[in-house]
């Protein structure tokens, strides 16, 4: 009895173990979900101040700028209907130039500017990141719904 | 003629794959010894062909003939030849033909190769292996023709991509599609073992060198792959939990989990049906790897195929796998439950808790690849999981897993008291923990994650000692009794016990790596004017300007940084900026100094005005201990491949005593 007992405990154990593994799991997916929003969308205030977020679309023409150390820079990401400010400190990926695809990453300041974390381009010239792509259509789509 | 010659190859192939599933499957089912031997011929035979067919495309590529879709698109004549050579796998077509090779390979070695097998074991395993090799055949045919002909055939080609024009290229994709496709051997085992309704000591005495060696090499196709992607994306990582790394990594945790489960179905007779589960479950994640990696629903640098007919069929395929092999396990799996007791205060009880947390963490890893995927899908927007997420859930579940591996090699099999093992471990764990409080309070800037991985893997050098040192020398008492010199035990110590020290030893190694280098690592994002210099940690960069060179398809700019520890230069560094003929893409390519201890990691960002750059610097403190310690578990996964118990099992008339059919 005192054997069934014993195994009775442990797998309570075990089992106890492994929701907590899975509780675990979940609450840092939850919280680690990174969601991709527009330029239009930020404009509209779906970004919250301080949130991690994703955004994709063209580099703006004439919005790239450098600042006197060189390595802090500021760019616009535009879906051609809104666009939103970045500022990075680091090297630009290779494949990242105006008039072209880009992803970044980051936190949205109170002043509305992104604080990215991360910039991505595209892989290889013949390719946009499907984000800035998605991002672009998007907002073409609103525009051409609102004209109509 | 030889793309059509190639064609001709794989077409033949596909029909010999067929007749090989009908020979070996049908032979096993009714007992023709023809039939059976006659699809080991067929085995081999589709490895020739296929042999054959990737030979030809490899020369069509060398030949630079442009007539050939697949050679236009990714090769030029100024490419070198050698990268001519891995472009016949740097692209989706010829990539899955070396898949369909190497599956071919390894039906071969299995029908030629493991002569300790009964008949209708190998025939089984055999057909079920040319079964998997119609699917393929089929979806390179049907949707992936390597050799299809291009009208007119342009004067030149397209370029490879100048990412995969590397080194790491030639090594990296065959390793890993060996690993991926090794597990459809393992695969192939289960499902033999569930149609014969009998899965024993002795079959997991068979399945496990074909799987140890699947998993050498998928550890080294993935050790290669991150160390390809810190020198050449530039980004200086070792690790992205990009979704194509995760494709690889989740069959690696299941495998990792089968081969631990494996020993308890040979030693006790137990966890038969579980083990079984995760051989199928393995081959099932190598072919959502490379469904998520081919499909082009992850974008990367493999994505190389957007062409949704091949997502599908390979999801199709990935289907009727699951699906068939799931609807046989439900209906024979019962057939296989018995064998041993299950003692929780034996070795068997910690190999269960290792397969919990393997299987886990594989599942977390899938978790966060396909949750995405799937929203997406849904309609449900576009959304990324972050690293944090699989850092605040790996860390968690390996560490108890660590823990564990400390602990097992020292309890008995069926019954132990932990008391018994528990005096000595809990020394161990004392020096360890406070070994690592001392070093990463050296530091100045520790962490409790530093002090936690550290701890972790002083614990298993503790305990890797303290193994070896009972094993060759023992305590005084039983060497006493026993009279068993060092060199004696030496002899008498298996090739698969050194397999699982080795391993162990290299899960120490690489945490060492991991956690010294996410404690101490140094980054800086600098502007630097020729002539200037800047510090890191307590290296002095030194920019000497940057000059044009001329490669054989490209041409660079070229950075010269030296570096200075005190007075003494101790490296120079020529980082390139590479701009290919063939391709508008620039490339950068790093400059790294390695020693053991430390990387000295430069790469070029931008150019700016007057002769200044933008420079990346790292200092990257025991890197390389990241990729050697996998490369102690593939060594330690060769040696325990290679024990004789393995090889020689069954062939000394012990098959009639183990009372297989």
């Amino acid at each position: 009895m005192r054997g069934r007992h014993k195994r009775l405990v442990i797998v309570a154990v075990g089992v106890a173990l492994l929701a907590a593994a899975v509780g675990l799991i979940l609450s840092a997916f939850r919280e680690n979900l990174v969601f991709f929003i527009t330029p239009s969308e930020v404009a509209a205030g779906k970004a919250q101040v301080g949130q991690f977020f994703r955004v994709g679309g063209l580099v703006e023409r004439g919005s790239l700028r450098r600042e006197e150390d060189g390595v802090t820079v500021y760019f616009r990401i535009t879906d051609t209907v809104h666009g939103l400010t970045v500022v990075y400190r680091g090297a630009l990926p290779d494949l990242f130039a105006e008039g072209q695809g880009a992803v970044a990453e980051g936190v949205l300041r109170a002043d509305g500017v992104m604080e990215a974390k991360r910039v991505l381009a595209k892989h290889d010239e013949t390719y946009m990141p499907p984000e800035a792509a998605a991002a672009v259509e998007q907002a073409k789509r609103a525009a051409q719904s609102m004209k109509e | 003629m030889l793309a059509e010659w190639g064609q001709v190859a794989l077409a033949v192939a596909a029909v010999v794959a067929g007749l090989q599933a009908v020979l070996g499957l049908a032979g096993a089912e009714r007992g023709w010894s023809a039939w059976m031997t006659a699809a080991r011929r067929a085995a081999v035979a589709q490895a020739v062909l296929l042999g054959i067919a990737f030979g030809l495309l490899v020369v069509l590529f060398l030949k630079s003939d442009f007539s050939v879709r697949l050679v236009a698109s990714h090769s030029t004549t100024v490419t070198p030849w050698y990268y001519r050579m891995t472009a016949s796998w740097g692209n989706h077509e010829g990539s899955m033909l070396l898949w369909a090779t190497a599956l071919a390979g390894w039906g071969a070695a299995v029908a030629g190769g493991s002569s300790s097998l009964t008949a209708t074991m190998r025939a089984r395993v055999v057909g079920i292996l040319g079964l998997v090799s119609v699917g393929f055949l089929l979806f390179l045919m049907l949707t992936s023709n390597p050799f299809e002909r291009l009208v007119p055939p342009p004067a030149e080609g397209r370029d490879l991509n100048p990412l995969l024009q590397d080194p790491g290229m030639i090594l990296h994709p065959p390793l890993l599609y060996m690993g991926y496709v090794g597990t459809a051997v393992a695969f192939a085992f289960a499902i033999a073992a569930l149609l014969t309704g009998r899965l024993d000591a002795a079959w997991s005495r068979w399945a496990r060198p074909w799987a140890l060696t699947a998993w050498v090499f998928l550890t080294l196709g993935i050790v290669v792959g991150s160390w390809w992607a810190y020198y050449e994306l530039g980004w200086g990582g070792w690790w992205f939990w990009d979704p194509v790394e995760n494709a690889a990594l989740i069959p690696w945790l299941v495998m990792t989990a089968f081969l631990h489960s494996v020993i308890v179905t040979e030693k006790r007779d137990a966890f038969r049906a579980w083990t079984v589960l995760l051989a199928i479950a393995a081959f099932a994640l190598s072919l959502l790897g490379t469904f998520l990696v081919r499909s082009g629903v992850i974008t990367s640098v493999h994505a190389f195929a957007t062409d949704p007919t091949r997502g599908l069929f390979i999801l199709g395929l990935l289907a009727i796998t699951v699906g068939a092999s799931l609807a046989l396990f439900a209906w024979r799996a019962p057939t296989l439950s018995g064998g041993g007791g299950f003692n929780w205060g034996a070795r068997e009880a910690t190999l269960l808790v290792n397969n919990v947390l393997l299987s886990v963490a594989a599942a977390s890893v899938l978790l966060g690849t396909v949750y995405p995927l799937l929203v997406e899908a849904l309609g449900g927007g576009k959304l990324s999981v972050g690293e944090p997420y699989y850092v605040a859930v790996f860390v968690p579940l390996m560490a108890p897993a660590v823990l564990l591996m400390g602990i097992a090699p020292f309890l008995r099999w069926k019954g132990d008291d932990w008391r018994r093992v528990g005096k000595t471990i809990g020394v161990d764990l004392l020096v360890a923990a406070g070994g690592a409080l001392a070093i990463v309070g050296g530091w100045g800037n520790g962490s409790w994650r530093a002090w936690l991985g550290l701890s972790l893997a002083l614990w298993v050098f503790a305990s890797s000692g303290r193994l070896l040192w009972r094993r060759l020398v023992g305590e005084r008492r039983e060497r006493e009794e026993k009279g068993r010199s060092v060199r004696v035990r030496w002899r008498e110590t298996p090739a698969g016990w050194w397999g699982m020290w080795l391993a162990h030893l290299g899960v120490g190694v690489f945490i060492v790596g991991v956690t010294v280098l996410g404690a101490l690592e140094r980054r800086l994002d600098v502007k630097m004017v020729p002539g200037g210099s800047t510090m890191l940690a307590d290296y002095r960069f030194v920019f000497q300007g940057v000059e044009e060179v001329a490669g054989p398809n490209y041409k660079a700019q070229r950075a010269t940084i030296e570096v200075w520890q005190g007075d003494r230069q101790v490296a120079q560094l020529r980082p390139e900026k590479r701009d290919y003929y063939f391709s508008t893409m620039p490339m950068t390519e790093a400059a790294i100094d390695s020693t053991l201890w430390r990387d000295l990691y430069v790469s070029l960002g931008e150019p700016l005005e007057g002769g200044a750059w933008v420079v990346v610097l790292f200092y990257k403190p025991m890197v390389f201990f990241i990729w050697l310690g996998p490369l102690l578990m593939a060594v330690g996964g060769v040696l325990a491949a290679l024990d004789r118990r393995y090889r020689l099992m069954g062939s000394r008339g012990e098959r009639s005593k183990m009372g297989i059919s």
